[in-house]
């Protein structure tokens, strides 16, 4: 047993002291009143003819009008991606391949402020997390992909990779333009054409790079981007003419997506779910594992799917790893996501705000203790108090299923083995966190932990080069890094 | 007054045991002049599940036993299948094979159980990497099992084509459950009694008899399988398992225009990836000091 620890944690008051407002400037995000669909190297009007608002989760205000695709949209855009594949992009010398991708890097990384200010009004997240860390990650992930185009040979010993032909990919609302990224590099630098759809509520900075990708030159057709909700991302997954399905969401919508496309040979890569565990052991430096709990679970408001949305804590160490937690959360600042102090912005929309609200409830019913952060919430957009849950029966559903907010089920553990098969007792496999200074144990944990990405003394790191991707119902494939290749190759 | 021959029982293998199908139901395949080869277990739903129920329980230990030593057991595997060829020689004989493609194809099994004992302890060396993050971390990626395989084997071989299939699920650390040739099922038999006698822990590897058509679908739907190989070209049992398969997101593996006997193309490491995750691990790294590593 370790020694009791005093808690040593300085409390700043924020009544008597308070962070001046540091707001970004709106003026620098150039939005036009509408968007049509990037459909070969054009912006089209849509052939529905209809078009839907995005607004900023942080004050319901209205953004932009974009394009709603149909079928018949959807069928345009894989056409003109099937004739840029066939005779353009997979004829020509992958290096020129390469050069157009470093191009597209380079281009995110100069208008990476009005990216981050676009990121932060569309989707509600604090804008030092879109300057920080989803804008630049995404233009490294060009300038790291951009390297393999010309390089494939050597990723995959005695094969000679070929590319799949057109990628349908369907993205989520909680990394826009991250995801895109995720999706469309690999696709490029393997020599796939694409048609990507961004999420309805976070339309936007997708089509800002579609305005990039048609300044860098591109060959028309090669990225098509087309706005629309579940009805156009079904047209993408059953369009005949498409060989590869790249999804990014729910366990729930990735299981129907597997299901559509069965009578075919659509090659497919899921990337769903998660109920991560982050574990912390007695001899963990408790400090930095409390400051990992909370960016574990209140990073991007908890909508992240990789998000250590469970937390084990060993017996001996409970107390105060709850008092240093509870602390801590009374010190974030929640509200107002330009504002370049705010730790926790707008939740994404109102629907998903209900869904948070649901989930709190279910805890509250199923018998778990609550605590929220006592922030005042403003009075318009859509926000949440960051939420923890003690008393968490495993069996609970705020231990087994996906909230995608922030809430936090804790749990406790004695030994090494409990937490093991606490941790893996559950569908999802995407990540997981241990927090603990002995590296054998690190090693134990990280071996025996069933997800795909394994955070030891840190949470949600992420890197081009870092292959992502989950066990069991949290999908299959890997994006990012060498491994990330083979999904858009015939390997 | 002759000898009279003691006859075979043809039995299915769950858990390292042999027993008969629950169901207590037979089929009686036939060689391609009509005759009988024997009784075979027409293995049920509930056999799978019991095999499945093996399987699980298995794959902790087998997956954590060390890569050299799955390499051991594997080689161990051809050793045994080598001293029992003339009786695997007869077997598909009897299943209508000709002496020289008897002989090719037991020779085949036994190479291709040492090509995979090879790769055991090589493939993830071969698989993995170290990724070069932006920040100060060490990052690493690994392949390791995906869990429990269900195998549907081909179906055109007796021995070659189960083997194909079962060496590199295993040799990667999963455990698998194995439907056997429908129409020359004996030779999986008396696999089972090889791998039996070759030190592989019971419920590793798990090999019934009886008819895809009617198994094919539990195969698929079963949420404590982790994956599903089917070699066949049939479209509507591809559909079917795919559909069923999304339930629990399995991995559909298929394994349809592959030539067993090919040396090239029937066997690869990439056979071994793709019944495995890749796991990636992150660490930081202290960056308290300033001292460099000049020398």
């Amino acid at each position: 047993m370790a020694k009791a620890r005093k808690n040593n944690t300085v409390k700043l008051t924020f009544d008597t002291l308070q962070y001046a407002p540091a707001p970004e400037s709106k003026s620098i995000a150039k939005i036009d009143a509408q968007y049509d669909l990037f459909i070969n190297g054009k912006f089209e009007k849509p052939l529905s003819k209809k078009y839907f608002d995005t607004i900023n989760p942080a004050t319901e205000e209205k953004l932009s009008s974009v394009a709603d695709a149909n079928v018949a949209d959807v069928d345009k855009a894989v056409q003109a991606a099937r004739v840029a594949h066939d005779k353009i992009w997979s004829k020509m010398p992958a290096k020129e391949r390469g050069k157009y991708i470093y191009r597209i890097a380079r281009m995110i990384q100069e208008r990476a402020r009005e990216f981050s200010v676009i990121e932060t009004l569309d989707g509600g997240k604090p804008i030092r997390e879109s300057r920080d860390i989803d804008i630049p990650l995404a233009a490294n992930h060009f300038f790291y992909y951009a390297g393999w185009a010309d390089k494939l040979q050597y990723a995959f010993p005695n094969i000679n990779p070929k590319p799949l032909g057109v990628a349908g990919q369907i993205i989520p609302w909680n990394f826009p333009l991250l995801m895109a990224a995720w999706k469309i590099a690999p696709a490029l630098a393997t020599g796939n054409t694409v048609v990507l759809k961004p999420a309805e509520t976070t339309p936007l900075t997708a089509l800002k790079l579609a305005e990039i990708i048609q300044e860098s030159d591109l060959p028309p057709g090669v990225v098509n981007i087309i706005t629309g909700a579940a009805a156009t991302g079904a047209a993408i997954v059953n369009h005949a003419d498409i060989n590869k399905i790249a999804f990014t969401g729910s366990t729930e919508v990735g299981k129907i997506i597997q299901r559509a496309v069965a009578g075919t040979d659509k090659k497919l890569t899921l990337e769903l779910g998660g109920k991560a565990a982050n574990i912390i052991f007695e001899d963990a430096a408790i400090d930095q594992a409390v400051e990992g709990v909370i960016n574990g679970i209140f990073f991007n408001q908890g909508h992240v799917c990789c998000a250590g949305s469970r937390l084990f804590v060993q017996e001996s160490v409970y107390k105060i790893v709850m008092q240093k937690l509870k602390d801590r959360i009374a010190t974030l600042i929640v509200g107002d996501p330009m504002d370049k102090n705010t730790d926790v912005g707008a939740i994404n929309s109102k629907q998903q705000l209900e869904t948070i609200h649901k989930y709190i409830n279910i805890g509250k019913k199923e018998g778990a203790d609550i605590f929220e952060s006592n922030c005042i919430l403003p009075k318009k957009g859509f926000f949440c108090k960051p939420t923890l849950f003690t008393n968490v029966a495993q069996s609970s559903r705020i231990a087994q299923e996906e909230i995608f907010g922030p809430v936090l089920a804790i749990q406790t553990f004695i030994t090494e083995d409990e937490v093991i098969e606490k941790a893996n007792n559950t569908p999802f496999g995407l990540s997981a966190g241990v927090w603990t200074d002995k590296g054998s144990k690190v090693f134990n944990l990280t071996s025996k932990l069933r997800a795909g990405v394994i955070w030891a003394n840190t949470y949600n790191k992420f890197d081009p080069t870092s292959p992502f991707g989950g066990y069991k119902e949290s999908g299959f494939g890997r994006e990012g890094g060498l491994h990330g290749l083979s999904a858009y190759l015939n390997v | 007054m002759t000898r009279i021959e003691v006859l075979k029982t043809y039995k299915i293998y769950i858990g390292g045991q042999f027993p008969r199908t629950e169901s207590g139901r037979y089929y009686s395949p036939k060689n391609k002049n009509g005759q009988s080869l024997a009784n075979v277990c027409l293995s049920s739903r509930k056999d799978f599940r019991d095999a499945v129920v093996a399987a699980r329980g298995a794959f902790g230990g087998w997956s954590a036993k060390s890569a050299f030593n799955r390499s051991q057991i594997l080689y161990r595997i051809a050793e045994m299948l080598e001293g029992r060829r003339a009786q695997f020689v007869d077997e598909l004989i009897k299943q209508s094979s000709s002496a020289k493609d008897a002989e090719n194809e037991i020779n085949l099994s036994i190479d291709r159980l040492i090509y995979y004992a090879g790769w055991c302890d090589k493939f993830q060396q071969v698989f993995s990497s170290v990724n070069p993050v932006a920040s100060s971390h060490f990052n690493f990626s690994v392949p390791e099992p995906t869990g429990i395989v269900a195998i549907i084997a081909p179906q055109n071989t007796s021995l070659l084509g189960l083997v194909s299939v079962i060496a590199p699920t295993i040799a990667g650390g999963n455990t698998c459950v194995v439907l056997a040739s429908e129409n020359k099922p004996l030779c999986s038999v008396t696999f089972s009694e090889v791998i039996n006698s070759s030190d592989v822990p019971g419920g590793v590897i798990n090999v019934l008899t009886g008819k895809s058509s009617e198994l094919i679908k539990y195969f698929a739907d079963h949420m404590d399988v982790n994956a599903v190989v089917y070699c066949e070209k049939d479209k509507e049992s591809q559909q079917l398992i795919k559909e069923k398969a999304a339930l629990n997101v399995k991995r559909v593996l298929l394994y349809n225009s592959i030539n067993w006997e090919d040396e090239e193309k029937g066997q690869s490491p990439y056979f071994i990836i793709d019944t495995q995750e890749i796991k990636t691990t992150w660490h930081p790294i202290e960056t308290v000091g300033s001292a460099k590593a000049g020398y």
